[in-house]
């Protein structure tokens, strides 16, 4: 039997299913071809489909539309961020927290990136000292929520350092957008990254969003699509997928504290059961459908394989393309020892969840811990 | 249904056995996969990942993992089977690169696939098909796992070119108990073919060459790399005492080479006849002086009747190196994985470092005895370092 029969997916950090409403919105979108850059009605038909996505998108996360930039993804919004906010404003740095996604990071010099603590957060007073050591501007970047523990980095108290300190700041929100209630506006950061099929959307679409009057340069160069902040034809229908999830999201909000519930009901019978096993950022704010967890003995590719083939998907650490999995950047800065951060895996919850998938789980994983410790 | 076995020789249907196949991305691995799955056998393809391929050719933009990784993931899609890559790089360093190493440093000639066979392959990863609740472990190897009665025995290859059975003397009782070899009554025609049928994209692909860490088959380079103390130079010096000349680190040199000694004006071809690494020097002198009859042998494997050879002596055929036809010899043993091997005649090609391999006398048995690792000098006690390898394997790192 193959295990996609009976699959419990529990790996929506990774991607999530597509949302009805956005299949629907997608699929009628592909009954059309227009151009949004044709002056023709095939075209306007086809600009208006955006135009009416990106005011979904603004909607979501509190942000006028013109300030939306539309990418293929997360990596891109960062990437546009990171390069285009720093050239506008001539950053002599870009300062980032050490667990930030590797996207991010490829950014960031190792001597630019700053210290979490145990529980994964930035160490606010290291980024203060970074600050005034420097001369002329700098961009700082710090997610909201991170990808593998959930943690959510005090993002209010980075701006205020940054407002001081005349710095900018990128906020990378991929992996909480649809997983909790987010306002550009209270945010107050200058730009912020979303992904689509992080809640619901197609992959290949993403957006930057820019706080109003923060000035950005161009990377991707050619037409003036997208306001003249980044060529290429839109991707329209993953375009209107996401304008789709934006407008969806409300109901996964709503579903956020049933899924929090399950998260933590699974926490507590790992606990119970599984005295050894440990759990990451357990005593700080984190999004409820993450669960960073490690089973000392036994490592990570064991643990997914035995779940993979017994119908349980859940992941670790960062897979290389040739799928070997490296220990987590975030746990090791987290001062997690390689050896127990090579144990851990990741459990993400959404809204397909069912408590059924959870005792699945646990009926694979807790044997595995009996099995080492014999 | 004790009598009904199936090719796996399990007393279970195929579709209720689990067998982790071990991929490479070459063609054989990916036969032994796809005819495992034709069979109906719950089939999981496992990769390793043993080197940062960027790394060892020192191209820093390729991934971590080369072409054949791709390859395996390909072949595990297309015959529908779930392919996991493990990480077995740090093993790997230590059990086979670092060893490998240390043996060019004192003067040997290692076998690094024999290493990575026995560590590896037939200790971590068969461990993790264990874990993954696998019946077996299938290779692509061409050679023979015989069942016999309760016993199983190790046997050539059906085609003697293909023959890898020197590559696995290590292999002990327990791991052959696991391990299947669905390629060793095949030739390589008939994988091929299989391939073909099976419409597997790597069913042209060239065999691998050489020794898979070692781009270009430039070893004293990866050595260097791996210990750089090791480029230490000194003499070239013939039996007779005469001194010949210098050289650039005894990494570079193999018992019984006769290129590259860089010393001319001698009346006869000097070949290398020995390796000092304590003092740097390599001792030249002509083809007659290679010729040994006896040589010891430590980390013996036994694999023919009994415990092991006999202290008096069990006759045998050895092979001192892949490529060479079996020899009559007899085998002493001495205990403690020490034998000694005196060859009905003497050969000139016994190379420390190098496995000397036992097939059954008989000549038309084609059965494997196991084995051990050619001793450099005379000594009948292993030398420190070899010891030190051999407590590390006992401890089963």
């Amino acid at each position: 039997m193959a295990p996609t029969d009976s699959l419990s997916y529990l790996d929506y950090n990774a991607t999530t299913p597509v949302l009805p409403e956005v299949a629907d919105a997608v699929t009628e979108e592909l009954s059309r071809f227009g151009n949004p850059s044709s002056v023709h009605s095939a075209g306007r038909r086809a600009r208006a489909a955006v135009e009416d996505a990106r005011e979904a998108v603004g909607g979501l996360v509190n942000a006028a539309a013109q300030h939306i930039i539309f990418t293929s993804g997360g990596t891109e919004a960062n990437a546009l961020a990171l390069r285009g906010l720093a050239a506008a404003a001539r950053c002599s740095a870009v300062l980032a927290s050490a667990v930030e996604h590797p996207s991010v990071l490829a950014h960031v010099a190792e001597a630019d990136r700053i210290a979490v603590d145990a529980d994964g957060l930035i160490d606010l007073k290291a980024l203060e000292r970074e600050l005034e050591q420097r001369s002329g501007p700098v961009l700082i970047a710090l997610m909201l929520a991170n990808n593998e523990t959930g943690v959510l980095q005090p993002v209010a108290e980075a701006v205020e350092l940054a407002r001081k300190y005349g710095a900018l700041i990128h906020c990378d929100a991929v992996q909480a957008v649809g997983k909790m209630p987010m306002d550009m506006r209270a945010l107050a950061v200058d730009s912020l990254s979303l992904s689509a099929h992080k809640f619901g959307g197609l992959k290949g679409a993403g957006a930057l969003v820019l706080r109003g009057g923060v000035e950005i340069t161009a990377d991707m160069l050619g037409g003036g699509q997208e306001r003249r902040r980044r060529a290429g034809t839109e991707n329209v229908p993953g375009i209107v997928g996401f304008g789709a999830a934006a407008r969806a999201a409300a109901r996964l909000l709503d579903d956020a504290a049933r899924v929090r519930q399950l998260r933590d009901d699974m926490e507590a019978a790992i606990a119970a059961g599984v005295p050894r096993a440990k759990i990451f950022g357990k005593a700080v704010a984190r999004l409820g459908n993450t669960s960073c967890i490690a089973l000392p003995g036994v490592s990570s590719e064991t643990q997914i394989m035995r779940l993979d083939l017994a119908g349980v998907a859940v992941s670790a650490g960062s897979a290389c393309s040739s799928g070997k999995i490296a220990p987590s950047h975030v746990l090791l800065a987290m001062g997690v020892e390689p050896a127990e951060a090579k144990s851990a895996i990741r459990v993400s919850l959404g809204w397909e969840t069912m408590p059924a998938d959870i005792s699945k789980f646990l009926a694979i994983w807790r044997p595995l811990a009996s099995d080492a410790a014999a | 249904m004790a009598n009904s076995l199936n090719s796996m020789g399990l007393a279970k249907t195929p579709a209720a056995t689990r067998v982790v196949v071990a991929m490479s991305g070459g063609v054989d691995s990916s036969v032994a996969a796809a005819l495992l799955k034709s069979q109906g056998y719950d089939v999981v393809g496992l990769t390793m990942q043993l080197y940062d391929h960027g790394a060892a050719t020192a191209k820093s933009k390729t991934c971590c993992a080369g072409q054949d990784i791709y390859d395996a993931r390909r072949v595990s899609d297309m015959i529908g089977i779930p392919h996991y890559v493990v990480d077995y790089e740090t093993t790997f360093k230590a059990d086979v690169m670092d060893r490998f190493a240390d043996g060019y440093i004192h003067g040997e000639t290692p076998v690094p696939c024999v290493l990575c066979n026995q560590t590896v392959k037939f200790r971590d990863l068969l461990k993790a098909a264990k874990e993954l609740g696998a019946d077996a472990l299938a290779t692509g190897h061409y050679v023979q796992r015989v069942a016999e009665g309760n016993s199983v025995a190790l046997h050539q290859a059906a085609d003697p070119d293909r023959d890898q059975s020197y590559f696995l003397f290590a292999t002990t009782r327990a791991q052959l108990d696991f391990v299947r070899f669905p390629l060793g009554g095949m030739n390589k025609r008939e994988t091929r073919e299989l391939g073909i049928k099976f419409g597997l994209h790597v069913a042209a692909k060239p065999d691998s060459q050489d020794i898979c860490f070692v781009p270009n088959g430039d070893y004293a380079a990866v050595i260097r790399k791996l210990r750089p103390e090791a480029a230490r130079g000194g003499e070239i010096v013939h039996i007779d005492g005469r001194v010949l000349g210098r050289h650039e680190g005894v990494i570079n040199f193999t018992v019984g080479q006769r290129k590259g000694l860089g010393v001319g004006g001698e009346a006869e071809p000097l070949y290398v006849v020995r390796i000092e690494p304590d003092t740097a020097r390599i001792v030249a002198g002509p083809k007659a002086a290679l010729l040994r009859q006896s040589f010891a042998l430590y980390g013996l494997n036994w694999l023919g009747d009994g415990e092991g050879p006999s202290p008096d002596g069990t006759p045998v055929r050895v092979k001192l190196r892949n490529t060479q036809a079996p020899i009559a010899a007899t085998v002493f043993g001495e205990g403690g994985g020490a034998a000694r091997v005196v060859l009905a005649e003497a050969e000139a090609a016994v190379t420390p470092g190098q496995a000397c391999v036992f097939y059954d006398a008989r000549v038309d048995s084609g059965r494997v005895l196991g084995g051990g690792w050619i001793v450099r000098g005379d000594a009948a006690q292993p030398i420190a370092h070899n010891q030190r390898r051999e407590a590390q394997l006992a401890a089963g790192r």
